[in-house]
């Protein structure tokens, strides 16, 4: 079969993987279409398998999600579609759906024996573009290269406006010429080719190197596009904001009214999730619970997440746009990062206001920026309160206790502003999969209240964790990471470049490597941690902003409670700002790094923090977040951070543990 | 071969009736035209798949309802999970009585629910018993030097 066709096409040209697949010839197309299946059900899953290869299709079969999962992110671009089941033990196949299509953007297939409505309604919210009922018929498989060539159009038509629009209309014209049997495909069969055409004639233009995850160049929603953007749904109202309307109102010239949609698509589920998930009581479940929305929120979210915290003056400006910028920049990684950072923040952050995500403080965050106003636009689902919370948090930053609410809130502060850079951080996303150092958006630390105050703690821990658990690219994770760390600990300066130190032990590690990462980014003087020996040297550091109550101390037991209890992320996160740091030529303290490296081995499987970090940790630690282990106090945004910081991580390391490339706001789930 | 004929005759009558009769549905036939030269066992090897799993989800079926209180929504999931697999292969009868079970379930009615386990194991096992004999059936042909018949 065509197995052997599918091989063939992946080298043939050197594109994406998916690029190659539809270069095939089209005589064989669309044979050599990989697709992943993924169904508990022993004898379902066989004859699936069995019959996607009558279809020459190259196919890969696994019996948990989690394992799919992780050969998605492994293979970034190994995987042409999903079919998933929805009743699985190990994972809710909805929440499956929702963590590819933000990590990995590919499309979803759910199928069940159960027809009933609703849940087909739900395969239609959280993103499904298909849903089977069981059986399976041959025939319903044999159409499902339809959707790849759909999102691909979809893609490619929403990645830079500034693509020649022109070839695209030219050949959206074209008539179907393929003959398809199946109703469902007719639409798209004819249209891959000229859509084929189109995309390779794009890629030839289109960077190459851009985020693996994807070829086309795609919108990118910076953290003023996406402040602009929020504030347009505002102002028309959550219910009525229509994509039409809100590109009036954003008046942005080369906007298109399908990136509008998409981004409204990604939003509106994120707000969902954040509805979900502030529901959660504080405490370390609780993290995983909204987790797996807060992952989604995140993801989706990156921009508004990162802005609104940036808003509320928690976060340093520049740690929003950093982790916006992983966002955003992230192709394949869609928000799932987020989650991670979020979840940590919970741990992190037991702090007073678990809940505040978007502090109604906007003016500390905002010094620099207008992301202030995104806060404004995004806690539709927030609740005002929290917002205050996270408000006052950012105050209290200087303390930088690591309690665990004002961290969590800081964090969350410094999540939101790290999107600012937008261009630094598709850069960043870019790398992340290489591991590089994280280019991607290092928190901006623009705001120095934000930076350092509440978050430092809640970063520090956070970061720790999830570098730790990257293992892969450390920096990336790290960078991703430590940006949000760093603002706590480094004060805003120091916040600002690193990634997210997550305090615990990397926070002098992470600190530096987050800071390497968020050079670009901080625009104060960030004091690299250099040498940080431990976290709370960090903290001293953060004390500047007054965010909340940080509680560095905090941090320190955080620290140990991270390095006791965790197994895994965490160690994994400290893992990885140390290895960050080392990277970045600070070899400074390690005594952390060591007991991170050790607990590192530990987690073995922890996610890194890059977005896989996050993300996988949302499934598989549904209640063991690190961020339980970290901070046992609940978290607030948890959610938000968490998924802030799986964005922040994915934009490292990405790599093939954690597969996630880097954030793009664009896949903000909405 | 007369053998071979005489056993090709016989099995293509027992596959008419168990279609017939309700045991199989179209799915079935849909497993059959899966199988080809590169999977020969193709549709032995899902059976029996098919088998070992229902043997599991029937045990934990009957655990599930035997605790002292019964989390229906478990009970439901196992269900859920056996018409998805019965459905896959074609045993339409299994299927069917898993509906009902569903709905007793739903209702949290325990005495419906345990007899529609017992409805359910019955019809499983008689599904199971048809299918090995069609199974030796084909090992007959085979044996003989035949082919096996495809039912259109």
């Amino acid at each position: 079969m065509n197995l052997g066709v599918g091989s063939v096409v992946k080298n043939m040209s050197g594109a994406s993987c998916s690029v190659s697949w539809k270069s095939n010839d089209n005589n064989q197309f669309p044979a050599g279409l990989r697709v992943l299946v993924v169904d508990d059900d022993p004898t379902c899953l066989r004859i699936l398998e069995k019959m996607l290869r009558n279809c020459h299709y190259e196919v890969t079969k696994s019996n948990r999600a989690e394992i799919a999962l992780s050969l998605l992110r492994e293979n970034r671009n190994g995987f042409d579609i999903v079919i998933s089941d929805v009743h699985m033990p190990d994972m809710d196949g909805f929440k499956l759906l929702e963590h590819v299509g933000l990590e990995m953007d590919l499309p979803v297939i759910m199928m069940s024996a159960d027809d009933s409505k609703d849940v087909v309604m739900k395969g239609v919210t959280h993103g499904a573009c298909d849903y089977l009922i069981k059986p399976v018929r041959i025939e319903a498989l044999k159409n499902i290269w339809q959707h790849v060539i759909r999102k691909k159009k979809h893609e490619w038509k929403d990645k830079d406006f500034d693509q020649s629009a022109t070839a695209e209309e030219g050949d959206r014209q074209q008539k179907p010429s393929e003959d398809v049997d199946y109703s469902s495909s007719a639409n798209e069969g004819g249209n891959w080719k000229s859509s084929k055409r189109r995309k390779e004639e794009e890629d030839e233009t289109e960077e190459r190197d851009d985020s693996s995850s994807l070829k086309k160049p795609r919108v990118v929603w910076s953290v003023e596009l996406h402040q602009q953007f929020v504030q347009a749904v505002n102002q028309l109202g959550i219910d009525k904001a229509v994509p039409k309307k809100i590109l009036e109102l954003m008046n942005v010239p080369g906007l298109t009214r399908e990136n509008v949609a998409s981004h409204l698509q990604k939003y509106r589920l994120y707000l969902r999730r954040l509805s979900g998930v502030s529901q959660h009581p504080s405490g370390l479940n609780n993290s995983f619970m909204g987790h797996p929305e807060a992952t989604y929120g995140m993801s989706s979210f990156n921009g508004l997440e990162l802005q609104a915290l940036a808003a509320t003056g928690q976060l340093p400006a520049q740690s929003l746009a950093t982790l916006q910028a992983a966002a955003l920049g992230r192709s394949a990684t869609k928000g799932a990062t987020l989650s991670m950072p979020l979840v940590d923040q919970r741990n992190i952050f037991s702090f007073e206001n678990p809940k505040l995500r978007f502090p109604e403080g906007q003016q500390q965050l905002n010094n620099s920026n207008k992301q202030i106003n995104l806060l404004h636009g995004i806690p539709t689902t927030m609740e005002p309160k929290q917002l205050a919370d996270l408000h006052q948090s950012s105050q209290s930053f200087g303390a930088m206790n690591m309690q665990g609410n004002s961290r969590v809130q800081q964090n969350n502060a410094l999540l939101m502003h790290m999107p600012q850079q937008q261009p630094s951080r598709a850069q960043m996303l870019n790398e992340t999969n290489n591991g590089s150092q994280v280019s991607r958006p290092p928190l901006t630390m623009s705001q120095q209240s934000l930076s350092s105050n509440g978050i430092p703690g809640a970063l520090l821990s956070r970061s720790g964790g999830i570098v730790a658990n990257v293992r892969g690219p450390v920096h990336s994770p790290v960078s991703q990471a430590s940006p949000i760390v760093d603002f706590s600990l480094n004060q805003n300066t120091e916040l600002q470049n690193n990634s997210f130190p997550l305090v615990r032990s990397n926070s002098g590690m992470s600190t530096m490597t987050s800071k390497r990462m968020l050079q670009e980014e901080v625009n104060s003087d960030i004091k690299r941690s250099r040498g940080f020996p431990s976290g709370y040297n960090m903290f001293d550091e953060l004390h500047q902003q007054k965010s909340q109550d940080w509680g560095l101390s905090g941090v320190g037991s955080t620290f140990d409670a991270i390095t006791g209890t965790l197994d895994v992320s965490p160690s994994m996160l400290v893992q990885q700002g140390i290895s960050s740091m080392k990277r970045n030529g600070q070899n400074g303290s390690s005594p952390i790094s060591n007991a991170f490296s050790s607990s590192r081995e530990e987690s073995g499987n922890v996610n890194p923090m890059g977005g896989n970090f996050l993300t996988v940790k949302a499934e598989q630690l549904p209640d063991a977040s690190y961020q339980n282990n970290f901070f046992p106090d609940q978290f607030g945004q948890d959610d938000l951070m968490s998924a802030l910081l799986k964005q922040q991580e994915s934009v490292g390391p990405v790599e093939s543990e954690f597969g996630f490339d880097g954030y793009a706001l664009d896949n903000l789930p909405v | 071969m007369e053998i071979v004929g005489k056993l090709q005759n016989r099995f293509m009558e027992f596959m008419r009736s168990l279609y017939r009769e309700g045991f199989l549905d179209d799915q079935f036939l849909q497993l059959q035209k899966l199988q080809d030269e590169s999977n020969p066992d193709f549709v032995v090897e899902v059976v029996s798949l098919f088998f070992e799993d229902s043997e599991k989800l029937l045990n934990n079926l009957a655990m599930a309802l035997q605790q002292q209180v019964v989390d229906y929504k478990q009970v439901d999931a196992h269900v859920h999970q056996f018409k998805g697999s019965s459905s896959s292969i074609g045993a339409q009868r299994v299927k069917n009585a898993c509906v009902a079970f569903r709905n007793f379930c739903e209702e949290k009615n325990l005495e419906g629910c345990m007899q529609c386990l017992q409805h359910a194991k019955h019809e499983y096992f008689l599904v199971k018993n048809k299918l090995e004999t069609l199974f030796r059936l084909e090992q007959q042909i085979l044996a003989a030097g035949g082919t096996v018949p495809v039912l259109s």
